[in-house]
């Protein structure tokens, strides 16, 4: 689709956002207007009516019905047009279409998981088809975040205990940034994700390949993938650093510290346990933040992700 | 310090007993405006470690938790302790009673109360940091402040304390301007800025009960768990919301109409005439007040509110923009044909002027349904209220101090020096915040401690800008510190108002006036008095 | 508005105010927007009642049972009877009669311990079963989702009220005090009558409470 980009505005990739960036201009030049008769005002009078030397007495006009209805009359008349303008948009933002493709959008401390019809799930990465009406079913796990695409012009809270709704239909194919726009604590402006907008063939093709789990690839190579979409790496590194976790590097099969004092042997179980329920034993010095991936890893990818921890001890 | 007459409200009595007993609403607004002016160099200083830490997308000068605990500071510290309690009780207090020909507030006790639960208030809040601070953002949205581990209840529980300072300063002034005014002072011959206190003590003393009970259910929350805003436990965390800007945004009005009261002030004296649509302005900030409290759902069109509910927020919303463009117009008015005079005060004026249409304006962006879904929780946001609270409140206090400082402390400031900062602050405040316009509108949104390097460039010059405002800051504090001790001594009428508290000497003695006072002329009647810019005239 | 000469201004008469008329009026009209503010303040809690009975209205109607009528229903006559008293105390001090005055604030400030020493009993009966707010709800028994917000409920209106109550004695009694030193005269008893105005919305408060809370089923 061909809009005319604004260096103000990202460029508009959803079907809505066209018309929200003619009001965005509307607002934009109507109230650059009010500021220059306001400016042009002041610096007028400054010049014109400077004191020099004594005040004296001055007479101007401390009223005029005719100047005052017109200063009254005129924004009424521009922001009741704004007003209808912008309760339309809004509406057709919040009214989904029949036949929108459905995913599940759940949000967590630091990061999204997509939910795909059928069955399909990714973190941190909403792929779409171009030109498809797509609905998304909200919730979170914890905090309240909020799903903020600015290409799309897109924003909706997304809430424990309850279900937000929002949709979009993108217009063109490529990749774009998905903020968390809600605060949510210490992991807020790394919560990025991305929305990868590919053709209706390609999202087939995805949705296959991420149905089936890693088909083709050995456990530990699909561990290492499943390390950085499933975005362990945002609090777990490869290279010892101690991040928001401990650091995966060269810890299988050592003894390790928990927070109650009482050591235990890092071996297979332990990192089980620690994915499908992370606050049960916790590792000494760091803080519960790491929520559960029961019912978002399937067994398969739980064993790869162990395959892949136990091979960095070899490197 | 001072040396001027022996009998002014600052010299009698002396001792510094007879300033922490005082009843003269004079003392206590010199005490209020010490307390705000301490928190407003401790806000900045924490905005200008953010700004330090955002020059560039890398983490490197605080930790992200720290950052958290830094933005939520410097809010908390910004709305409850500075810019709320700024104009209406340090200026407020000192000018009020003395704008209407009083001795004193109707209740000067409940006076001095309100600033011991101001000090106390501010001393709970900011032991807070030594519990480790809050990470929760000024707005301690649940369920994040109930779950988080970080010292809400301190804070909250600061705030809560620090309403009841609010409340009781609104009540006096509500009373004092009821039934204090001198013989002859009609309501409609009362200064602009008497009216601008008027409406928004209305709104302090409506207003503040809300916040204070929800605050004391958050902290109910916290320590025993109530469920009332607890998903898990049939409560609502959006009901939070509902509660706290139900308070919140008509304090935003608590905040700028005492600004628009000043602006009144300042534009009618230094354009030396008779002001334009003096009922407009007045019924306008009446009108603001009333609205106010019909807006709060305007921060929550992306919450999942009903769209029924978005409409009437929007379109209430737009209601309450009306009065503030009239009041701009009103102002402009006001200039043409007058006999204006570019002091600092007046600097600051049309500063504001500028600014607050700036403010006024993005506002109408943000409440437009449709352009708000996407503006909401950018920088866009934190621009839009920066123009307006500091682009507004802050200039407008900022001519109100450099106005009523001869009155204040019987000293002139230096005027060369004035003007130099007056455009200082107002370069740097604009290389700040425009800037986050133009990144707000692309998307940047607020409360990251870390941001996509295409964000880089313009986060660096508003940090640039930040330190120029600083700078600006800098400079104020040491040309006005610089007048106590060597400023030139005022006259009793430096800028040649027409305004009730210039009858009184500079400074004003203990009781202010000498005699009982009586209404000769109105507040502006610049066109049949004839009164001298006694500053003009040395000069 | 003529001054009174400074040889006639009266003791309690305050220096900037001109005259006792204007001194009253401000005394009365900071009271009236003092009240206003506490209408609010309870106005929050009323709000909250409000929702959550309509999203919880069955389980409302069953948790009320558990309230005690006789009890609530005694303790709203006992703040009304207090009201009176305190009607008569601001009468007899209008009349100059002191003793009466100090009478009837002892018999106000008698009624609202009784009040509390009711309410003590309720708070001690819902204790003891475990009928309380949030996570502290360990009862069974009341049919309906989350019935303990009905008790968060209940215990933050009657807990605000009843520190409200605490603080009034407080007040009557620094009055009864004032009253029986001779400081208040039919020309000034201003003090006297802000506690009435106060103890008055106090007791409407209660009035409200009541029905709200024991009466809706």
């Amino acid at each position: 689709m061909d809009t005319v980009s604004f260096p103000w505005l990202p460029s508009a990739a959803s079907t809505t956002a066209a018309d929200v960036d003619a009001l965005f201009n509307f607002i934009l030049f109507a109230g650059l207007a009010f500021f220059l008769i306001v400016t042009a005002g002041v610096i007028a009078f400054v010049l014109r009516h400077r004191r020099r030397g004594k005040a004296g007495l001055t007479y101007g006009k401390d009223h005029s019905l005719a100047l005052e209805i017109t200063w009254t009359v005129i924004p009424v008349i521009l922001i009741v047009i704004v007003f209808v303008w912008g309760f339309k948009g809004y509406m057709r933002m919040n009214v989904v279409p029949h036949g929108a493709l459905e995913i599940k959008v759940t949000a967590q401390k630091w990061f999204w998981t997509f939910d795909h019809p059928d069955g399909a799930n990714a973190v941190n990465e909403l792929v779409v088809p171009v030109g498809k009406p797509v609905k998304l079913l909200m919730s979170s796990a914890d905090v309240i975040h909020s799903f903020f695409v600015p290409n799309f012009r897109v924003k909706m809270d997304v809430l424990p205990n309850r279900y937000t709704v929002t949709w979009f239909e993108a217009t063109a194919e490529g990749v774009y940034p998905l903020y968390c726009a809600e605060y949510c604590g210490k992991g807020h402006s790394e919560m990025l994700a991305a929305v990868r907008v590919v053709s209706d063939s390609s999202y087939q093709a995805w949705l296959n390949a991420n149905s089936v789990m890693g088909a083709g690839l050995t456990l530990e190579q699909y561990g290492a993938q499943l390390y950085t979409t499933k975005a362990c790496v945002t609090c777990h590194s490869l290279d010892g650093t101690a991040k928001d976790g401990p650091s995966f590097k060269g810890r299988f099969g050592t003894e390790i510290l928990l927070s109650d004092g009482s050591r235990l042997l890092m071996d297979e179980n332990y990192m089980r346990e620690s994915i499908l329920d992370p606050r049960a034993k916790m590792a000494n010095g760091f803080q519960p933040v790491m929520p559960t991936f029961q019912g978002i890893l399937k067994d398969r990818q739980i064993d790869a992700l162990i395959a892949y921890i136990k091979s960095l001890n070899q490197k | 310090m001072y040396t001027g007459p022996e009998n002014s409200y600052l010299k009698q009595p002396r001792g510094l007993k007879s300033w922490l007993l005082t009843l003269d609403h004079k003392r206590i607004g010199v005490m209020y405006l010490t307390a705000i002016m301490f928190f407003f160099l401790v806000g900045g200083l924490l905005a200008v470690l953010m700004r330090v830490e955002l020059s560039s997308p890398a983490r490197d000068v605080v930790s992200a938790e720290l950052y958290n605990r830094l933005f939520t500071l410097h809010g908390a510290i910004m709305i409850f302790m500075f810019i709320i309690p700024s104009i209406p009780a340090a200026i407020g207090n000192f000018v009020l009673p003395l704008m209407i020909g009083a001795k004193d507030v109707a209740f000067p006790r409940l006076n001095l109360a309100s600033w011991y639960i101001y000090v106390v208030g501010s001393l709970i809040a900011v032991a807070s940091i030594l519990q480790g601070g809050v990470d929760t953002g000024w707005t301690f949205y649940t369920p994040y402040s109930t779950s988080t581990n970080s010292a809400v209840i301190t804070l909250t529980f600061g705030a809560f304390v620090l309403g009841f300072s609010s409340i009781f300063t609104g009540l006096n002034f509500i009373v004092t301007i009821h039934k204090m005014r001198a013989p002859g002072m009609t309501w409609f011959k009362m200064p602009l800025m008497v009216w601008g206190l008027y409406a928004t003590a209305i709104i302090q003393v409506l207003a503040t009960p809300v916040l204070g009970i929800t605050l004391v259910l958050l902290i109910f929350e916290r320590l025993f768990g109530i469920g009332i805003f607890d998903p898990a436990m049939g409560g609502d965390p959006v009901l939070y919301q509902h509660f706290f800007w139900f308070y919140s945004h008509p304090a935003v009005y608590i905040m700028i109409l005492p600004g628009m009261a000043i602006i009144s002030e300042l534009i009618a004296t230094f354009s030396h005439k008779r002001i334009f649509g003096y009922k407009a302005i007045a019924f306008s900030s009446l009108g603001i007040a009333l609205v106010s409290f019909l807006v709060w759902g305007h921060h929550m069109f992306t919450s999942g509110q009903s769209e029924l509910a978005a409409m009437i927020f929007s379109f209430l919303t737009f209601l309450v923009g009306i009065p503030s463009g009239i009041k701009i117009f009103n102002w402009v008015a006001t200039m043409y044909r007058g006999s204006i005079s570019l002091k600092t005060p007046m600097l600051y004026a049309i500063a504001f002027l500028l600014l607050f249409t700036i403010g006024g304006l993005t506002g109408i962006f943000l409440g437009t349904l449709a352009v708000d879904v996407h503006l909401h929780d950018t920088y866009f946001i934190v621009a839009h209220f920066h123009y307006v609270m500091m682009g507004g409140t802050v200039m407008a206090l900022l001519g109100g101090i450099h106005y009523w400082w001869p009155k204040m402390w019987g000293k002139m400031y230096n005027e060369t020096w004035g003007r130099i900062t007056a455009v200082l602050v107002f370069v740097g405040f604009n290389v700040a915040f425009f800037t986050q316009f133009i990144m707000g509108s692309q998307g940047m949104p607020r409360r990251y401690y870390s941001y996509p390097d295409q964000f880089a460039f313009l986060h660096e010059v508003s940090s640039v800008g930040a330190y120029i405002l600083g700078f600006g800051f800098l400079i104020m504090v040491i040309y006005l510190i610089h007048s106590l001790y060597r400023g030139k001594p005022a006259a009793r009428n430096p800028w040649g108002a027409l305004t009730m508290e210039w009858e009184a000497a500079s400074p004003p003695t203990t009781h202010n006036f000498d005699k009982d006072m009586k209404l000769e002329h109105g507040p502006y009647d610049f066109d049949r008095v004839e009164v001298e810019d006694e500053e003009m005239v040395k000069a | 508005m003529s001054s009174e000469s400074l040889s006639t201004r009266p003791a309690h008469l305050q220096h900037h105010f001109a005259d006792t008329y204007q001194q009253g009026d401000a005394a009365r009209l900071g009271m009236w927007v003092f009240l206003l503010t506490e209408i609010l303040l309870f106005g929050g809690l009323f709000c909250f009642y409000a929702i959550y009975r309509s999203w919880y209205p069955d389980m409302f109607i069953n948790a009320h049972r558990h309230l005690n009528v006789w009890l609530g229903g005694t303790n709203t006559v006992v703040l009304i009877t207090s009201s009176v008293t305190m009607a008569l105390a601001i009468r007899s001090a209008q009349l100059g009669k002191r003793r009466e005055a100090v009478y009837n604030l002892v018999a106000t400030l008698l009624l609202a311990a009784v009040f509390l020493i009711i309410k003590y009993f309720e708070y001690e009966h819902k204790i003891h079963l475990g009928q309380l707010p949030g996570k502290f709800y360990t009862f069974q028994g009341i049919a309906g989702s989350n019935p303990h917000v009905f008790f968060s409920v209940y215990f933050l209106m009657t807990g605000l009220h009843g520190l409200h109550v605490i603080g009034g004695m407080g007040v009557i009694a620094w009055m009864i005090q004032r009253t029986r030193r001779g400081e208040f005269s039919p020309e000034y008893y201003t003090p006297l009558e802000l506690t009435g105005l106060y103890w008055h919305l106090v007791d409407l408060i209660w009035i409200f409470l009541f029905p709200l809370l024991y009466l809706i089923g």
